[in-house]
């Protein structure tokens, strides 16, 4: 028999500090496959954000640094103007690029930075302990909501990826879910889809990543997958939001 | 096509996805904790693993090694 | 040239490769002059950023990557830069950041004023941290310093904060540049720039462990000492027969000098410490002055900041004594001659 999956190369050997079945684990895996398949490692910087995803940087065997909390798009932004050689991604939660970050994000892509985001929208502030993230859903209960969201005192779920379609500079923004095999698979082919874009020089790439997170949900980690199509997906629809790549895939 | 895995049992959190997701119904929780505290996930080896490598899509936690041959 | 714009062609001339600022008078002639100058330049990036929030998170972007960033602003934007200053501290990332201060609280005024000083020289972010600070009193100087910022700031990893005010800004001098741009643009030698034949590294702030956060606030101390030691600067200006001495920086200096003058023709022996580096502060030259003279006027932009720092310095050795004028409003000469020839007789100096 042959050895036909292992650790991709880019994702160092570092057991994970996330939840049992949550969604960084995964997208860390694939945005480190499409790194490995895509032949980046040495040209590559991560910024990861504040967060729980904060200690990215002890898994992507990649040039990392830190960003001040919803900033990694201006952060980005100097990478890629001062050295445009590399593969610089933005790796941000919900509250960091919808909540603090959404004038960044949008500058970002208005001026079409050739950057790739990939945006893990969990619907909570995870980390600090479960409070509402600008996606939270209308109803959820979160630690800030007790009685759940109430559209009429705190706003509806913001939709990042429509917003920023609006946007000439934004060349490609998908949404994907994490949440099983046959997602899972979407989800990396638009992770590498973003990834080409930025070494195709096309402009702002972003994928919308929904993300489980069991621990602030309340659930165990198969009812968050399940979570993720029965609720989520109704408020953010899965799919393809805008692509002027003129390509079907990334290749 | 026969298949073959190896879990990492220290990596394992036990969160069950690879035993929902399997196709063939080969993988269980065992009944020994790891390290950490958890239940590792264990391949039942009756022959009837395909190497489809679902579980390891699914496995957060980059702990299962597949193999088909 | 004005002031404003003579920073910018000192930038340029000391290899800045980024320039990401924000409208806000009175610096806006510095941000149109890197528009029109280094945006052109081969390698070079000008942007107008949404925010002085991001310009800031731009320059951090860039200095990781090796590159000579600058920002600019006044007293309200360097307010909202204080957290990516905090981070370029931390991480030990080299920037200039320009601040033509103007009068505060709050929106203020858009006239000079040097009531940043204590967010200037006391970190002015979260955390323990400090940067450099220069303080020029003129055109020629602001050049000067402006190329001084981009070595110190390398050469230590460390941001410079350059607090000019509003009248520097706008004043038109003649300037000498001293240097030429360099051919090629400078990149720092530990920058992060891909894990290209050397293993992954890691630029970070954050830790869960205390032992080594304080190993990290240690370690930027031990090199804030041998700034402090190389580094600190200031000119003295008639001090050797002084029985008084005017301690000013920036505009508040030049006017000093110009009241000093004016009572020195009078019989008043009147002298002037202008300190160039506002941290780190020159305490030395303070203690040694405190040898011969007891007697010190702080004159200032403000409701009293340095004063503190000149306290501090004296430590009891000396009287101080202070004249200060907030908001914006810019002393005549002859006002602070006056306040200068009262006290001295107050004090009974002859």
């Amino acid at each position: 028999m042959k050895k036909i999956y292992t650790r991709p190369k880019s994702l160092k050997t570092n057991p994970f500090h996330y939840c049992p079945g949550c969604g960084h684990s995964v997208v860390h895996r694939l945005v480190a496959e499409v790194i490995d398949e895509l032949n980046l490692q040495n040209k590559t910087i991560g910024i990861p954000p504040p967060g729980c995803s904060v200690f990215a940087y002890n898994y992507f065997d990649v040039d990392m640094a830190e960003s001040a909390h919803g900033r990694g798009a201006a952060v980005a932004t100097g990478i890629k103007r001062a050295f445009p050689e590399t593969i610089v991604f933005t790796y941000q939660g919900d509250g960091d690029l919808a909540g603090i970050g959404t004038a960044e994000t949008i500058h970002a892509a208005n001026r079409g930075e050739n950057i790739t985001t990939i945006f893990v929208n969990n619907a909570v502030y995870g980390m600090t302990g479960g409070q509402m993230a600008p996606t939270t859903l209308s109803g959820q209960k979160t630690t800030t909501t007790p009685y759940g969201r109430d559209v009429a005192l705190e706003g509806y779920p913001i939709k990042m990826s429509e917003i920023l379609a609006l946007l000439e500079g934004a060349v490609y923004i998908e949404r994907v879910a994490v949440n099983s095999p046959a997602n899972i698979r979407k989800a990396k082919k638009a992770i590498r889809k973003a990834f080409q874009v930025q070494i195709d020089h096309l402009g702002f790439s972003m994928v919308e990543i929904l993300s489980p997170c069991p621990t602030n949900w309340k659930m165990s980690p198969l009812e968050s997958w399940q979570w993720i199509d029965k609720e989520m997906t109704k408020e953010f629809p899965l799919g393809v939001v805008k692509d002027r790549t003129g390509r079907a895939d990334a290749d | 096509m026969k298949g073959f895995i190896e879990i990492s049992r220290e990596l394992c959190k036990g969160c069950e996805l690879c035993v929902s997701f399997c196709p063939k119904g080969v993988l269980s929780l065992s009944d020994k904790l790891n390290a950490s505290g958890y239940l590792p996930a264990a391949l039942n080896d009756n022959g009837e693993c395909t190497g489809c490598a679902v579980c390891a899509l699914v496995c957060p936690e980059v702990a299962i090694e597949v193999y088909r041959g | 040239m004005n002031g404003n714009s003579a920073i910018g062609e000192a930038a340029i001339r000391a290899g800045c490769q980024c320039y990401f600022g924000y409208p806000i008078t009175p610096q806006n002639e510095l941000t149109e002059y890197m528009a029109a100058h280094l945006s052109r330049r081969k390698g070079c990036c000008f942007i107008q950023a949404e925010s002085e929030i991001s310009a800031i998170n731009m320059v951090y972007g860039a200095s990781l990557v090796g590159a000579r960033a600058m920002t600019s602003s006044s007293s309200p934007g360097i307010s909202l830069k204080q957290e990516g200053i905090s981070y370029l501290a931390a991480c030990e990332l080299p920037a200039v950041i320009v601040n033509m201060s103007r009068g505060g609280p709050g929106l203020g005024s858009i006239v000079a004023a040097q009531s940043d000083y204590f967010q200037a020289t006391r970190g002015g972010g979260h955390g323990d941290y400090r940067t450099i600070v220069l303080a020029p009193s003129s055109v020629q100087e602001l050049a000067d310093l402006t190329h001084k910022a981009f070595d110190l700031a390398d050469k230590y990893k460390i941001p410079v904060i350059l607090l000019g005010d509003g009248v520097l800004g706008q004043m038109m001098e003649p300037v000498e540049f001293k240097h030429e741009a360099p051919a090629e643009l400078p990149v720092r030698g530990d920058a992060l720039r891909g894990a290209n034949g050397r293993p992954s590294k890691i630029v970070k702030t954050f830790t869960s462990n205390p032992a080594e956060l304080e190993e990290i606030n240690w370690s930027l101390f031990r090199r804030y000492s041998l700034i402090k030691r190389q580094e600190t600067a200031c000119e003295t200006f008639l001090v050797e027969d002084a029985k008084l001495i005017v301690v000013a920086f920036g505009i508040a200096a030049r006017i000093a000098k110009g009241a000093i003058k004016t009572v020195r023709s009078t019989g008043l022996k009147v002298g002037l410490l202008r300190p160039i580096t506002l941290w780190p502060f020159p305490v030395e030259k303070v203690q040694e002055l405190t040898k011969k003279v007891k007697h010190y006027l702080v004159f200032e932009m403000n409701m009293g900041q340095m004063i503190e720092d000149v306290h501090l310095a004296l430590e009891g050795q000396g009287e101080v004594s202070f004249y200060g004028r907030p908001g914006g409003v810019i002393p005549t000469p002859s006002e602070v001659a006056l306040v200068i020839s009262r006290l001295y007789h107050q004090k009974g100096l002859k």
